[in-house]
């Protein structure tokens, strides 16, 4: 179990593109050991809410708060916390499998990570392939190697986007069941429109509704 | 500082597999050396010309290498992958640092060959090496910058060169007179004023790049 109680804030986030509104005051609070499904028509935020909890994007109006044992933690400290699964965050594609979680690990101040690598690439099949430069793996093996480096620092608050994307059955299979582990101790933030998908959140927030 | 060395020879590690800046910007500067060299002919240029000839050369083939840096992660659409792990300053400082070390590089070739297929002669080597050591840290903190900017544009590659002019010009300036005066026997205390400007320069765009990065690669 995680001895960590976090919780993620949700504090009336308003976002804007021009005159366009596509998030009006999004509201919701999530703790350890709980789960929150994001869903709603193409084009209507998901992405955009998820990028704005994630830090990658400012909002309008309103915060994200992340809280460790009821206490703020800094914007520029949040990385620490966080592990993100999406199509839009790419990996390095001249570099090798190998060479890029030795990186996202390295950045993440990660001591003696090789025997958790060689857990995750069992666990995404992708073992014997740490040598191979990514541009040369296919979408789905990317998209493992993507949940590989998401992962490898045990993240407190895991978000996907679209969490079946590119995925082959073995590889939908291998996800559930990291996502089932994620929601036991720690958040899982999920941005899908797929009903199974959604059954796997404690809470679902509807976007798109502006 | 960690993560600042991460950021940099991650960079070095991809320019290795790639070499697309190192390429262009020496190609750059040779080609342009050589249209220099051949419109000029045998005229001997004044140390006044060949001084700014010198830094035209230098600016556009630096120009044509330094913003690569940060297009590759947009276009590759890895700029959200970095934003997740590093912060905003370590990841202009590890930047900052690569385009150093490219800038460094060109120096490396251009010197030598300005030196001899113009007729360079400096007199003050002393006051060539620190113009040139001095001026880089503008050169590069400047250019990295400009370059985090224009990442986002559509029209990256015109808007560089356009954008970073203006902001660099007192680095051109600076450095166009201290290397005339390396080639006019001066000493070193006759070109205080332009390495007191080549310095200043230098410290105030680094530290406001990185006060302002923040705000640039985050939206």
């Amino acid at each position: 179990m995680s001895k960590t109680k976090m919780e993620l804030i949700a504090d009336k986030i308003v976002k804007r593109f021009g005159h366009f509104l596509v998030l009006k005051n999004v509201s919701f609070k999530v703790g350890s050991g709980s789960s929150i499904a994001i869903t709603g028509p193409n084009g209507s935020g998901k992405t955009t809410l998820v990028k704005i909890l994630c830090n990658l994007m400012a909002p309008t109006r309103g915060q994200v708060i992340y809280q460790n044992n009821h206490k703020t933690i800094e914007r520029e400290h949040i990385f620490r916390f966080i592990g993100l699964v999406g199509p839009y965050l790419q990996l390095y594609q001249e570099l090798s499998a190998r060479e890029n979680i030795d990186f996202f690990a390295r950045m993440r101040n990660l001591k003696n990570y090789s025997s958790r690598v060689a857990q995750l690439m069992e666990v995404f099949n992708l073992t014997g392939r740490e040598k191979d430069a990514v541009k040369t793996y296919s979408s789905g093996m990317q998209q493992r190697l993507k949940y590989v480096c998401a992962l490898l620092h045990e993240p407190e608050v895991l978000f996907v986007d679209e969490p079946r994307s590119n995925l082959d059955q073995k590889g939908i299979a291998a996800v559930y069941h990291i996502l089932q582990e994620q929601k036991k101790d720690k958040i899982l933030v999920i941005s899908t429109n797929d009903q199974e998908d959604l059954a796997l959140a404690d809470q679902i927030i509807k976007v798109g509704t502006a | 500082m960690r993560q600042i060395w991460l950021v940099f020879l991650k960079d070095v590690q991809q320019e290795f597999k790639t070499r697309y800046a190192i390429n262009a910007i020496l190609l750059f500067a040779i080609v342009t050396l050589s249209a220099v060299s051949f419109s000029i002919g045998t005229y001997t240029a004044t140390a006044r010309i060949l001084a700014a000839l010198f830094w035209v050369i230098l600016f556009f083939s630096s120009m044509s290498g330094l913003s690569h840096i940060f297009i590759r992660e947009e276009e590759t659409h890895t700029a959200d992958t970095l934003k997740l792990v590093a912060r905003p300053a370590n990841i202009y400082l590890g930047k900052f640092l690569f385009n150093l070390i490219l800038l460094i590089l060109l120096e490396i070739i251009l010197i030598p060959l300005f030196i001899a297929v113009m007729n360079f002669q400096i007199v003050n080597y002393q006051i060539f090496l620190s113009t040139m050591f001095i001026g880089n840290f503008g050169l590069a903190g400047g250019g990295t910058m400009v370059a985090a900017i224009i990442s986002k544009a559509s029209t990256k590659g015109a808007l560089f060169t356009v954008l970073a002019f203006p902001i660099l010009l007192p680095v051109l300036v600076s450095g166009i007179s201290a290397t005339r005066k390396a080639a006019e026997s001066a000493k070193l205390m006759d070109v205080q004023n332009e390495l007191q400007a080549l310095f200043a320069y230098g410290v105030i765009i680094i530290v406001a790049s990185i006060l302002l990065f923040d705000f640039v690669w985050n939206e």
